[in-house]
């Protein structure tokens, strides 16, 4: 069965509706229109993918669910409550966190430094232990907690970058192309993180120029071209697309 | 001959040291915004300034020290909120404009509301010299330099231990990254104004007793702070330090050596060399990033 263009197909929704949902969001940069009227929606402990093109609006769609782009229209809603008004600050807090496209170390400072700063909203006296856990997911990150983060390799970097995230304990975790300029081992390595955050219980927005590695491990996605979504459905139905594979996978 | 050398460098440390204080008020801002402050040099101004006129309005020195800071501290609150905040959105170059106007500004504004003379602050405990090697040093130049040594270590601590001072630093180094893991970058900026106006109100207070204060001595002494900030590399915190030693030391060798006509222009040849040879100036970045 070919998904349709905007069905909403049926999330597993749990009976107090979606984490997120994001209706009808516009967002501009100057006069230039780059989201029109994008809607989805994600329900807890889902992965869900995102994929299309460069300047589809995918990376600009996840900076205005971060609050780190400003919305001309529509909403953002977390567990139900809207925080488009919400300053970037109070969404972390509310349990938003973001890997940011292009990793974004705080290069001259140490890896402990970094991961610690990605607590800064929480109490200090309870990051202890999830610091620990973050070594744990990532022993590379433990050996090397003093060394400056931007001395670290691009594979080494993205982790630091996804353990500084899982610092803030979110509630929705966004992934902006983790895989990006990534040797092949280290894209299965990002990969099979990335399915064992979902598999201990958190929910991820991934956003994915990778779209078959992220079709393949997604319950369900979002296709996206020139600022709207045209297509969603379950992650396997969209990888048996024609349309998909024809744009996306390039098969 | 060695006591004249010492002399001479005793006196550039003293002024070089306030010369720091400035170079850090600089580099605070520039790490927060990339915004050059040309206001500093009248933090400066208002710091020793509003001392002077505290203390003849009746109080005791202690006070009218705390009181000016305070004061300078709040119009450095009240530049960023006002005039700073408001046109964030313009880019670099016009917040570096609007610095200069308000520098302009508040010049013209303790002309009316203070004076045009010169004046003098007494020292803080006393004018009898200290005599080093055959060179004399004034006991203030041993509390501007002490000034200069508390200050630095306390804000290293700030930025190297305080979760505050860090997430100040992370914005510094990337802004966008501040913002996602939940810094308030705009509170990061009003700080960072609050704290160069900290420093530089103290650079002021600590410097009036030997060099006289008027409404108009933060010109100079902000663009030697600014050549000091450039020399240690600009939003380092050691190399602006290290810069204004550099700076004043050379301007007093400079003026004994050679002439004391040429004592200003010292810390401007410096700056055109350092801006031919070395961009970057001492410290300056090297870049750690891998992409």
């Amino acid at each position: 069965m070919a998904p349709e263009a905007r069905s909403p197909t049926s999330p597993a929704t749990s009976p107090a509706g979606p984490l997120l949902e994001v209706r009808g969001l516009c967002s501009h940069y100057g006069r230039i229109q780059a989201l029109h009227g994008v809607d989805l929606e994600i329900a807890a402990g889902e992965l869900v993918a995102l994929v299309g093109a460069n300047g589809a609006g995918k990376t600009t769609l996840l900076r205005a669910i971060s609050g780190v782009q400003p919305v001309t229209s529509g909403d953002i809603l977390l567990a139900g409550e809207s925080v488009v008004g919400a300053s970037a600050s109070r969404r972390v807090r509310s349990g938003i966190a973001q890997v940011p496209e292009g990793r974004q170390m705080f290069g001259p400072m140490s890896v402990e430094d970094n991961l610690m700063l990605g607590a800064y909203t929480r109490d200090q006296r309870q990051v202890a232990t999830d610091l620990d856990g973050v070594y744990a997911m990532f022993p590379m990150l433990r050996e090397r907690h003093r060394q400056a983060a931007g001395t670290l390799s691009g594979g080494q970097q993205q982790m630091l970058s996804i353990g500084r995230a899982l610092m803030a304990r979110p509630r929705l975790l966004l992934l902006d192309e983790p895989s990006m300029g990534l040797a092949p081992n280290l894209v299965e390595e990002i990969f099979a993180t990335v399915e064992g955050l979902k598999e201990s219980g958190t929910t991820i927005f991934l956003v994915e120029q990778n779209a078959y590695a992220a079709l393949s491990i997604a319950d369900r996605g979002y296709v996206m071209e020139t600022g709207r979504v045209v297509l969603s459905a379950a992650g396997r139905a969209l990888l048996a697309d024609e349309k998909v594979k024809a744009a996306y996978l390039g098969l | 001959m060695f006591a004249e050398f010492l002399q001479f460098l005793l006196s550039g440390v003293t002024v070089g040291a306030a010369y720091g204080l400035v170079a850090l008020g600089f580099s605070i801002i520039y790490n927060a915004s990339h915004v050059i402050n040309f206001a500093q040099g009248e933090f400066v101004m208002l710091g020793g300034m509003s001392t002077v006129f505290l203390m003849a309005a009746g109080l005791p020195m202690p006070v009218a020290v705390v009181l000016a800071v305070l004061v300078t501290v709040v119009l450095g609150l009240l530049l960023e909120k006002l005039a700073i905040e408001p046109a964030r959105g313009a880019g670099v170059v016009p917040l570096i404009i609007i610095t200069i106007g308000a520098s302009i500004f508040l010049r013209g504004v303790a002309q009316v509301a203070m004076d045009r003379e010169f004046h003098a602050m007494p020292p803080f405990t006393g004018d009898a010299p200290i005599m080093i090697a055959g060179a004399t040093i004034l006991p203030q130049s041993l509390w501007v330099f002490g000034g200069m040594a508390v200050m630095g270590m306390l804000l290293w601590y700030f930025f190297a231990r305080a979760r505050f001072g860090k997430a100040m630093l992370a914005t510094a180094y990337n802004p966008l990254a501040a913002r996602l893991i939940g810094v308030n970058t705009r509170l990061v900026l009003l700080c960072s104004f609050g704290l160069s106006a900290l420093l530089g109100s103290v650079a002021g207070i600590l410097l009036a007793p030997i060099t006289f204060t008027s409404y108009d001595v933060g010109i100079m002494l902000g663009l030697k702070g600014f050549c000091a900030a450039i020399l240690g590399g600009m939003g380092h915190g050691a190399g602006a330090v290290v810069g204004g030693l550099i700076v004043g030391i050379a301007e007093a060798m400079g003026a004994g050596y050679i002439s004391s006509e040429y004592k200003d222009a010292i810390a401007f040849i410096i700056i055109l060399l350092v801006l031919f040879f070395m961009p970057n100036g001492l410290f300056g970045k090297r870049t750690t990033e891998r992409v």
